[in-house]
């Protein structure tokens, strides 16, 4: 497909790895934030053809991960009540609350549905008047926009019967969060294109000036992450701790103007908590007061209480490699308790989590 | 979870604001996606789509820079 397979060219993916390979002087340690660049780079083996200077670890770039066991249970409860239709993007389906999963409650009987765009839950909603649709949404920036056009226009039209859990969040208080933990060992990060084809580049430029660290732009296929990984190690090798833009055919600086005005016309920062990390302050969306109604935790009266992480347990230490400070195959339980079928940590639970990633493509060396 | 995948746009229909819809080909397959993010558009557009929603116009001359960057490294005998 055009715009797709050149981008993962084998030639040019060599070409690259050479020319980084060429580049590193140092050892340099580099965080990709997106769990999608985390799924490409462990599929497309990226870290076995560059040189072992280079540490790639993996961000916590990936809301189905991050979102707190304690919203999936309320998620579980509400679509377990009698009359509610309940939507959610198929990824989250499987991932465990405290106790059940999404999965679960439609085998107990509730209406659970996968949707592909926030505006199929709209779509059914306007079908099915008698019953409360109620749509989980969750996501980064990219995916915020379309969240909240979904409330924008089930308001505009006066569509009563939708209502939202909302579980968003924002990459930069997440990257300063890292930097900011007074352990961290990242040298140089890998932004999400998607995430800044909304948001554009100011919030990283900032970063990038108070906390002296270079952040390379970049999008998902083997070209895109092999051109980043080579900005962000000639910038670090340079000592120039700066922007740059390696996906420049689909972000533009100011990122989408109308789509963030929306975004925020919906929506306002709140704090929030990160499955495995904690609560990071102003790094969440919550529904602005004016749209309340198309509250689902208040429209059905669940209150949220985050207690301390539940994962925690089982001595996961995804905490730790959403910081970049492990590697799943550090995990004691990686491959043996812990897999995909039956995650015991947020890493384990998407296919964009670096344990599930590395359990389904890594070759990992057992002796070291 | 975020990615998104590149389309071209071969009609485009409905109302802004926020209903302003295309048909968008990706390599054959046709849906129909929302590009009130996008006024601008245009039939024959190439643009970037999540979640039912394009989210940016593909600017095509940036497309092409990166392979003239190889070009150009390659010519210097860098790769
Ligand atoms: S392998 Fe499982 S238990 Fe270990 S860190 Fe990953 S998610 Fe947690």
């Amino acid at each position: 497909m055009k715009y797709l397979d050149e981008y993962r060219s084998a030639p040019a993916v060599k070409k690259l790895a050479g020319l980084i390979n060429q580049t590193t002087k140092s050892e340099w340690k580099i965080m990709e934030i997106c769990g999608g660049q985390t799924h490409s780079i462990v599929k497309n083996g990226i870290e076995e053809i560059i040189t072992d200077k280079i540490k790639l670890v993996h961000g916590p770039g990936c809301p189905v991960c991050v979102t707190p066991a304690e919203k999936i249970d309320a998620a579980v409860e509400i679509a377990l009540r009698p009359g509610v239709i309940f939507c959610s993007y198929g990824d989250m389906l499987r991932v465990p609350g405290r106790k059940k999963d999404l999965l679960s409650a439609k085998a107990l009987g509730a209406d659970v549905r996968i949707i592909y765009s926030p505006l199929d839950a709209l779509k059914i909603a306007e079908e099915n008047p008698d019953k409360e649709i109620v749509f989980f949404a969750i996501g980064f920036e990219t995916t915020a926009p379309a969240n909240a056009a979904s409330v924008f226009q089930a308001h505009s039209k006066n569509i009563k019967n939708f209502s939202i859990i909302s579980s968003h969040f924002l990459v930069p208080p997440a990257i300063k969060f890292i930097l900011e933990s007074g352990i961290n060992t990242v040298n140089g990060f890998l932004a999400a294109g998607h995430v800044c084809t909304i948001m554009g580049t100011e919030d990283y430029e900032k970063i990038s000036v108070n906390y002296k660290v270079p952040v390379v732009i970049t999008g998902f296929e083997p070209v895109d992450i092999l051109t980043g990984i080579y900005n962000c190690v000639r910038l670090l090798e340079n000592n120039q701790p700066k922007v740059e833009n390696s996906y420049s055919r689909v972000v533009r600086q100011e990122g989408n103007i109308r789509a963030k005005k929306l975004m925020f016309y919906i929506f306002e920062t709140s704090d929030m908590y990160w499955r495995g990390i904690g609560l990071i302050k102003n790094s969440g969306l919550a529904l602005k007061e004016k749209f309340s109604a198309f509250d689902a935790e208040k429209k059905f009266n669940v209150e949220i209480r985050y207690e301390t992480n539940s994962d925690a347990l089982h001595k996961c230490i995804s905490g730790l490699i959403m910081q970049g400070l492990k590697k799943p195959s550090e995990c004691e339980h990686f491959g043996t308790l812990c897999t995909p079928e039956h995650p015991l940590g947020p890493t384990m639970v998407s296919s964009e989590g670096a344990c599930s990633a590395y359990f389904k493509y890594k070759k990992i060396n057992f002796n070291n | 979870m975020c990615l998104a995948v590149p389309g071209k746009i071969i009609d485009i229909y409905g109302q802004e604001p926020m209903e302003k819809m295309a048909k968008v080909d990706f390599g054959g397959i046709i849906k129909e996606i929302n590009i009130s993010f996008i006024p601008e558009a245009k039939t024959g557009d190439y643009c970037i789509v999540h979640t039912g929603f394009a989210l940016s116009l593909l600017d095509e001359e940036e497309a092409k820079k990166v392979f003239e960057e190889f070009d150009s490294l390659n010519k210097d005998n860098l790769i």
